[in-house]
C-alpha cells in the first residue's frame, strides 16, 4: 500500500515550486471567498483555522502521530452517518458558531460559556494521545485543548457532584444521521468526577494546531485516552455535574457490550469480537492492545479493587 | 453453485428462441468479465491508495459484501427464469456460483492473513466463541462441496438428483451469510436488512411458488366445463 518514491531519483525541479506570489493570490483569493459567501464557515468539514501558542505536554506520546488525512477522514460520528467517511462527507453544513457550552448542576457557580472564551479559558496544550476505538483500530493524534478539570474548577463542583454527564449537539437540520434511530439522541456520555478531573482528560478544541473539523468533535469535545474512542463526546452543548450515573448513549444502545466505564482492557473481550489486539491505522501488521490502553500508569489506581470484568 | 440440468438436449436441436451457441458463449463471456469488475476495481484503488484510512478493513469488507450480492444474483436465475421465461439464463449460474466461491474464498483469506496474520490458535478461537465468525464459516465450509461438485463429470457421478440436493444447501448458506453479516455490524442494521429483506422475496417467491404447485396436485381434476363427462366407474 505505501509505495515508497526515492527522493533523489525524483528530484523536485524548480520550475515545478509554485512562485510565492502565485500561492499569496490564491490565499487572497480565499481570503475573499471566505468574507464574500463566508465559505470557512459554511464548510467546516474542509476549512480550518489556526490555533494559537500551544504548549507541549509531558503527558504526550512518543509515537508517531497518524496522518492528519486518516484523521480528518476515518471517523465514527453518527450523526453524520454510520461510514467511516460519512463524517466528513456529511457534515458540511454544520455551523460551530455561534456555540456555546452550558456547564451546571451540583456547582457554586453554573455558566455558559461562548466558543471563543473556551479558546482563551486556559493554555492550549499539545496532548499526543493513542486513540482506541472499540471496533478494534487505532490512531495517534495530538489533540489540542487543555484539562476538562480547568473548565470545571470555574463552576465550582459541589462535594455531592459524583458524576458529569456529557450532551452533545443533534441538530436534525445539519446533521443527516439523526434522522436513523440508529442511538438515542442526542448522543450523551458520562464520567465519574475522579476520571473527569484526571489531568489525562481533556476538552480537545484542535488537533495538528487547527480547530477542530466538524467531523472531529468541532468545536470542542471530550478526549479519555485510556477509554474507548466513543467515551470521548464530541461536539459538546452541555456538560452537568450530578450526583447519579449518567446514562450514556452506546450503553442504553447495548448495556451488554458497552458498559459505563469502558476502560480499554485487552482482557475484556467485546461480546462479538476480541479486544486482545488493535490494527493502528497506517499499520500493515496488528499490534497487541495494553491495559488502559497504554495509560495503566495514570490511571489504574482510580479502579482499584474493582472488579473490571463486572465494570467494563 | 448449481450447474445447467445433466441432460442436454439432443445435438442439433435447441430450444425454440433460445439464444444460440454463439450467443450464449457470448453471454457467458461478458458475465465472466462483469463477476470481475470488483475485484478490479478495488485492486486498481488499493494500488493507487484510494481504500481510505484503513484498507485491510475496506477490502474485507468489499470481498464480503460481493459474495453476498452474487450469492443473491445466483439465487435470483430461477426466480427470473420463471417470470421471464428465458430458460437459458440457467447456463449462467454456475458461473455466478463459482464466483460466489470466489469472493468468499478472498474474503476468508483476507480474514485470515491481514486480520489473524494465521494465528491458527486465535483463528480457532475466534471460530467457536465469535457466533459471526462461527457462521461465516460455517457458510463458507458449505460452500466448499458445492463449488467441487461444480462439473459436468461430478454432476454425472452424483446422479442429477443427489447433486440436486447437495446444491439445496445454498439456500442455508444465504441465510448464514446474512446473519454474519448481520451479527457484526455494531448499530446500524440498514445495510444487513437490505440483504435479508432481498433474500427473503427471493426465498419467499420459491415458497410459494411450490405451495401452489403443490395445491393444484392436490386439487380434484375439474372436467372443462360444457362437456359431459362419462364417469368410468368400474364393474
Amino acid at each position: 500500500m505505501l509505495i515508497r518514491i526515492n527522493q533523489d531519483a525524483h528530484p523536485i525541479a524548480p520550475s515545478e515550486i509554485t512562485p510565492e506570489s502565485l500561492y499569496r493570490g490564491r490565499r487572497n483569493f480565499i481570503r475573499a471567498a471566505g468574507l464574500g459567501a463566508a465559505a470557512l464557515a459554511v464548510s467546516p468539514a474542509f476549512a480550518a483555522a489556526k490555533l494559537g501558542a500551544i504548549q507541549k505536554s509531558p503527558l504526550s506520546s512518543t509515537e508517531a502521530p497518524t496522518a492528519l488525512k486518516s484523521v480528518i477522514s476515518y471517523n465514527n460520528f453518527y450523526e453524520f452517518g454510520t461510514g467511516k467517511e460519512d463524517p466528513a462527507r456529511n457534515a458540511g453544513r454544520f455551523k460551530t458558531r455561534p456555540w456555546t457550552v452550558r456547564v451546571d448542576g451540583l456547582c457554586a457557580k453554573p455558566r455558559t460559556f461562548a466558543i471563543d472564551d473556551l479558546l482563551k479559558l486556559a493554555p492550549l496544550e499539545e496532548r499526543i494521545y493513542r486513540m482506541r476505538c472499540v471496533e478494534g483500530w487505532s490512531m495517534v493524534i495530538p489533540w489540542n485543548g487543555f484539562p476538562l478539570a480547568s473548565l470545571l474548577k470555574q463552576v465550582e463542583p459541589l462535594g455531592s457532584a459524583k458524576f458529569v454527564e456529557f450532551v452533545t449537539a443533534a441538530d436534525r437540520a445539519t446533521m443527516p444521521g439523526l434522522a436513523l434511530p440508529v442511538l438515542d439522541w442526542p448522543y450523551t456520555e458520562g464520567l465519574r468526577i475522579d476520571e473527569a478531573m484526571h489531568p489525562l482528560t481533556i476538552l480537545a478544541l484542535g488537533l495538528y494546531g487547527e480547530e477542530l473539523l466538524a467531523q472531529n468533535g468541532a468545536p470542542l469535545r471530550l478526549v479519555v485516552p485510556w477509554k474507548y474512542g466513543f467515551k470521548g463526546a464530541k461536539s459538546l452543548v452541555s456538560i452537568r455535574l450530578t450526583d447519579k450515573q449518567p446514562a450514556t448513549a452506546w450503553n442504553i444502545a447495548a448495556p451488554n457490550e458497552y458498559g459505563f466505564y469502558s476502560n480499554v482492557n485487552p482482557e475484556v473481550d467485546h461480546p462479538r469480537w476480541s479486544q486482545a489486539s488493535e490494527r493502528r491505522i497506517g499499520e500493515f501488521t496488528k499490534r497487541k492492545t495494553l491495559p488502559f490502553n497504554g495509560y495503566a500508569d495514570h490511571v489504574a489506581r482510580l479502579y482499584a479493587g474493582m472488579d473490571l470484568r463486572k465494570f467494563y | 453453485m448449481r450447474a445447467a440440468a445433466p441432460t442436454a438436449p439432443p445435438p442439433g436441436r435447441r430450444p425454440p428462441h433460445g439464444p444460440s451457441a454463439l450467443q450464449l458463449a457470448a453471454a457467458k463471456s461478458a458475465l465472466f468479465l462483469i463477476c470481475l469488475l470488483p475485484l478490479g476495481w478495488y485492486l486498481n484503488r488499493l494500488l493507487n491508495d484510494q481504500l481510505g484510512a484503513n484498507p485491510i478493513e475496506a477490502i474485507t469488507r468489499a470481498s464480503g459484501e460481493w459474495t453476498l450480492r452474487l450469492l443473491l444474483v445466483t439465487l435470483a436465475i430461477t426466480p427470473l427464469r420463471r417470470l421471464t421465461g428465458w430458460h437459458w439464463l440457467i447456463r449462467l449460474r454456475r458461473m455466478l456460483g463459482l464466483f460466489v466461491f470466489f469472493y468468499a474464498s478472498l474474503h476468508l483469506a483476507t480474514y485470515l492473513w491481514l486480520d489473524q496474520f494465521f494465528d491458527w490458535a486465535a483463528i480457532g478461537k475466534d471460530i467457536l466463541k465469535r457466533p459471526f465468525i462461527t457462521v461465516g464459516f460455517a457458510a463458507y465450509l458449505l460452500l466448499v462441496p458445492l463449488a467441487l461438485s461444480s462439473h459436468n463429470a461430478v454432476i454425472r457421478w452424483l446422479g442429477g438428483r443427489r447433486w440436486q440436493a447437495l446444491h439445496r444447501s445454498i439456500y442455508a448458506i444465504a441465510v448464514l451469510g446474512v446473519v454474519h453479516f448481520w451479527w457484526l455490524v455494531k448499530r446500524d442494521i440498514t445495510e444487513p436488512l437490505i440483504y435479508a429483506l432481498i433474500l427473503a422475496a427471493l426465498l419467499g417467491a420459491r415458497a410459494w411458488w411450490r405451495e401452489q404447485e403443490r395445491r393444484r396436485q392436490l386439487a380434484p381434476r375439474r372436467p372443462p366445463a360444457g362437456k359431459t363427462v362419462i364417469p368410468i366407474v368400474p364393474r
